[in-house]
């Protein structure tokens, strides 16, 4: 069966993903896929490892949350969202979004959004530790909320 | 009783990760907040007026004039950095 939501701390295959999401859904014109990877510099600093903690439950259904306001908004035949916790080093894939559509507006844009919601609504938690194995909280990005609150904008409009 | 969960800093800072507190008329998250910062120190400077928290009551995004009952999970965390 294909999950749709999933938190894990093995690492996913693109290619492999899209495919399942694929599947059986012969009417799909469009996927757009977004992967977001571990970053060497952040904050002017090098990072060795990045720390993923997250809401156990809490994480499962806010990002489900996301997915059905998604496909409330756009019509999508599939989507998909995989995210990491646990130890990461740079290079690494930490989120995968994938969304399928008849065409490629509402795959574009429900992809978009689903990450946009995710980086301000789902309870994960970064934890950076330099090369000199200091530790660091990462903060939360304001450019990050401001994103969010284009697509609210945009639902007003409509 | 009320479950209440810390994540992240807060969980670091305040030295748990999880509580069980007696329901003393707590009407909602904001009495809870008040309740906890008035233990001082960390408590105070993580959950005290004026303070960036983000709040879940049951596992939903929550603020602080949210109504809670016993036998609520609410959880407190600093502002979300997935993705």
């Amino acid at each position: 069966m294909f999950e749709q939501i999933r938190v894990q701390t093995d690492d996913f295959d693109l290619s492999h993903e899209v495919k399942a999401l694929r599947e059986g859904h012969k009417d799909i014109g469009a996927v757009v896929s977004f992967v977001g990877t571990v970053r060497d510099v952040n904050d002017h600093a090098d990072v060795a490892v990045l720390e993923l903690e997250h809401y156990p439950g809490m994480t499962e259904k806010a990002l489900e949350n996301i997915r059905q306001k998604a496909h409330q908004r756009w019509p999508l035949q599939n989507s998909l969202i995989i995210h990491r916790v646990g130890e990461m080093r740079p290079c690494d894939q930490i989120v995968l979004v994938a969304v399928a559509s008849r065409h490629r507006e509402a795959a574009f844009e429900g992809a978009h959004f689903i990450m946009d919601f995710l980086k301000t609504h789902a309870p994960f938690w970064k934890k950076e530790t330099l090369p000199d194995g200091t530790t660091r909280w990462v903060d939360a990005r304001l450019s990050d909320d401001e994103a969010k609150k284009k697509w609210l904008k945009a639902s007003e409009n409509a | 009783m009320l479950t209440v969960q810390y994540f992240a800093r807060f969980r670091e800072e305040l030295g748990t990760s999880r509580e069980q507190l007696p329901m003393e008329g707590f009407e909602s998250v904001e009495c809870v907040l008040k309740h906890l910062s008035e233990r001082g120190d960390n408590w105070a400077r993580i959950l005290g007026d004026g303070q960036q928290v983000q709040i879940a009551v049951n596992q939903d995004m929550a603020r602080r004039h949210t109504p809670i009952k016993a036998g609520d999970e609410v959880a407190f965390f600093p502002p979300v950095t997935g993705g």
